[in-house]
């Protein structure tokens, strides 16, 4: 295997299989990462979805306390719930209130709060997404069928450096006396990053 | 470096390095030259854009910084606003 690593490859032409393999190999070989602790993160990284921050944002609403840890210490806030933060980047939670919304995006690259959403949607990717979130979040946010009622502002939260941002939405009317499992059900990975607001279904 | 608390005027810094050579940058070109206001700091990390290179990386404070969005783009609505992380090293007061 160490001949694979040792090769002299071009790495902007290698197959991404075998670069994949050397590159592990040789961390192993150098005693930096085991290929049982890679593996070990490649679940976690897997299982992360976006029932993480929905069961986070149900607890906010119906626990005040919770809501302030997690809006004190997003990080803190995930592991109380048992989610895995080792070694992922602090995460900071911003609550919207009836006079703001926020949004998230990352104008730079990517950013996003993997380890409580899980992978990024393909659109928060996208050049288009990360244009137009900051320069006219208010057509965006029309085009997401998102109407934010008279006389709220946006904070658009560009995730350019260390921190990862989710948002916490408004509990929507109508959930009165819910369970923490039943709100955490409304709640979708498009009102954590905000280009979306959770809405309780018509009985 | 100069700490900068909450609510204190800010410019970012008008420059380019991406002009002198490669360069790895989280601060977006948008903002190059911009006022703001200082939120919060956010904690001190390794500078990215060292680190981005292999080389030995300071510890630079973060803060967040909120930008008025209109004033940015010379158009949208009065009262949004951006909410924008940047390095200490970028900032000067304004």
């Amino acid at each position: 295997m160490m001949a694979v690593a040792r090769a002299n490859m071009n790495i902007l032409e290698a197959d991404s299989d075998k670069l994949l393999a050397a590159v592990r190999d040789l961390l192993a070989a150098k005693g930096l990462v085991s290929n049982a602790e890679l593996s070990e993160r490649i679940a976690i990284t897997d299982a992360a979805n976006p029932g993480q921050g929905a069961r986070m944002v149900a607890k906010a609403w119906t626990d005040p306390t919770y809501r302030a840890l997690m809006l004190e210490d997003g990080t803190r806030a995930a592991e109380e719930l048992g989610i895995p933060m080792r070694g992922a980047p602090p995460l900071g939670v911003l609550e919207n209130a009836p006079d703001v919304h926020n949004l998230v995006v990352c104008t730079l690259c990517s950013c996003y709060p993997r380890a409580v959403l899980g992978y990024p949607p393909f659109w928060f990717k996208s050049a288009a997404y990360r244009a137009r979130a900051v320069r006219d979040p208010r057509g965006l946010l029309a085009e997401w069928g998102t109407v934010l009622p008279p006389g709220v502002k946006i904070r658009i939260v560009d995730s350019t450096a260390d921190y990862r941002w989710m948002v916490l939405p408004l509990r929507p009317a109508g959930t009165e006396g819910w369970s923490e499992a039943q709100l955490a059900a409304i709640v979708r990975e498009g009102d954590m990053i905000g280009v979306t607001i959770p809405v309780a279904p018509a009985h | 470096m100069v700490e900068f608390a909450p609510g204190v005027p800010v410019r970012v810094k008008d420059d380019w390095p991406e002009t002198r050579g490669p360069v790895h940058i989280r601060t977006p070109h948008y903002l190059r030259g911009l006022r703001g206001t200082v939120v919060r700091r956010l904690g001190e990390y390794p500078n990215p854009e060292d680190l981005a290179f292999a080389r030995p990386a300071a510890r630079r404070a973060l803060y967040h910084v909120a930008f008025d969005q209109p004033a940015v783009w010379h158009e949208g609505q009065a009262g949004d606003e951006l909410l924008v992380e940047i390095y200490e090293h970028w900032l000067e007061p304004a």
